[in-house]
């Protein structure tokens, strides 16, 4: 199966690319360019890269282009993509930081579905908030929130993490709360997978898993460490696995590399890639045995 | 679920009157913040708040301020060439923004958490170690900006970001500094 994964880069001067890519401990190559691995749609692309060479199947591709917050990177890419839906024969797409804006992503949205082959479509950060924003979050298969954006996609008027009302900073311990709510106003994807101090994985508005082990709380502030989770994800998805067992194998394994990584919080996502075909393959026996 | 229910669709008192708030729109986040900073700055009372739902379009905020101040406060956006788009009446209908913080002890590490946002400090020498959270592109940008930098040398993120992920930032930034006053 392939896969592609679309975002953005925080450099104002890359130009779009849309083809495979490298990576080599702290960078990546993407058709000549070199893009360094922190965190954002690098950490996610060198996760999902690293993890594809691990289970032994083809890397995704990515379409990418430079965006360090006007939004002019991400509109340019829309449009490009827009243009060249017929390039997508892949079995998933992957979207990822990119600027919210509900009028393109409804355009690409609609031209992904009239595709002969519908691919699977997987949503995080801007673009799961302008999903969700759309009115079309349940066209998607899967969306990996944290637990703050579990509360947004609960919130059926708040048009981002930013404005969730009122139970903000204590979502952590109303996550099933949350999915009920997000479901019952079809603002959630198919499938979840809510990353937090308990990972959830959720199959239409059901709970099928919770993962709370093993924990490294240092994890937590390391930016990219939900990108790594998503990156997981993709691989798992890119290599055929069904949607929930390929969420819990992703969850584990990301938890597995807080172990073996045993960072502080000032680590960054580069120190814990080497760690990262380790704790797959621990996490690929323990899912193996429990599911 | 039932209480989250009535959170959820908790509703505002029934308008009487007029609305005093004006609101400022703008064709960007990266402005907003800008004329934010600009009328904080000549000493106006402004708050940054979600749009009414017709106009909204992505990552959208604006500006509420005192309509009675409208005249002091189009004076200082020509002065700093930041006319908004359009000047128009709030009623109730503009969504406060998150502004409670979260802030956890993690060894010397000190990580606290506006909105989606997360900044992580060395209490030992104030050095920013990490910047998680969010879902804009202008994240990664300013975690690339600020990550290493004390928070004394840091920019402000309000300088470079432009969008609501970067100003839930510059709140947990003001936080971060407000408890490791050196």
């Amino acid at each position: 199966m392939s896969w592609l994964i679309v975002g953005t880069v925080p450099r104002a001067d890359f130009r779009l690319a849309w083809g495979p890519y490298t990576v080599q401990e702290r960078a990546m190559e993407v058709l000549g360019a070199n893009v360094s691995v922190a965190r954002g749609t690098p950490a996610l692309m060198a996760t999902a890269f690293v993890a594809a060479r691990a289970l032994g199947i083809d890397p995704p591709e990515a379409l990418i282009i430079g965006d360090t917050g006007s939004g002019e990177g991400s509109r340019a890419l829309y449009k490009y993509l827009v243009e060249n839906l017929e390039r997508i024969r892949h079995a998933g797409v992957t979207f990822h930081y990119l600027m919210p804006d509900v009028v393109w992503h409804n355009k690409i949205l609609w031209g992904l579905e009239e595709l002969a082959e519908r691919p699977l479509l997987v949503a995080d950060a801007g673009f799961m908030y302008a999903a969700k924003m759309s009115g079309y979050a349940d066209h998607y298969d899967l969306f990996t929130p944290d637990a703050g954006e579990m509360a947004f996609l609960a919130d059926e008027v708040a048009p981002h993490p930013f404005y969730t009302r009122g139970f903000l900073l204590q979502e952590e311990s109303m996550i099933p709360e949350l999915i009920d709510a997000a479901f019952a106003s079809a603002n959630a994807a198919r499938h979840l997978l809510v990353k937090g101090q308990t990972d959830y994985v959720v199959d239409g508005g059901r709970i099928v898993s919770r993962l709370s082990e093993p924990d490294t709380p240092a994890m937590e502030p390391i930016g990219g460490t939900g990108d790594t989770l998503t990156g997981l994800v993709t691989a798992l998805l890119a290599s055929g696995m069904d949607m929930t067992k390929a969420c819990r194998t992703a969850a584990l394994a990301n938890r597995y590399l807080g172990v073996l990584a045993n960072p502080t919080p000032a680590f960054g996502v580069a120190e814990l890639l080497p760690f990262l075909p380790e704790a797959l393959d621990l996490a690929m026996r323990d899912a193996e045995t429990s599911l | 679920m039932n209480w989250l229910r009535g959170l959820l669709s908790r509703k505002a008192p029934p308008v009487r009157g007029l609305s005093e708030k004006g609101m400022l729109l703008y064709p960007s986040t990266g402005e907003v913040i800008r004329a934010e900073e600009a009328l904080r700055q000549s000493g106006l009372e402004v708050a940054v708040k979600g749009p009414p739902p017709d106009l909204r379009q992505g990552c959208d905020m604006v500006v509420e301020f005192s309509l009675v101040q409208e005249m002091r406060v189009r004076e200082v956006l020509a002065e700093r060439n930041l006319q908004p788009l359009r000047v128009a009446v709030a009623q109730d209908h503009l969504l406060e923004p998150v502004s409670l913080f979260q802030s956890k002890e993690l060894g010397s590490y000190l990580m606290v958490r506006a909105a989606n946002m997360k900044i992580t400090v060395d209490r030992r020498d104030r050095r920013i170690v990490n910047v998680s959270g969010g879902g804009c592109p202008d994240v990664p940008y300013l975690a690339d900006m600020l990550v290493g930098q004390t928070l004394d040398a840091a920019p402000e993120p309000r300088s470079l970001g432009q969008t609501l992920c970067g100003y839930a930032l510059q709140l947990a930034f003001d936080e971060a500094r407000r408890q490791c006053r050196g």
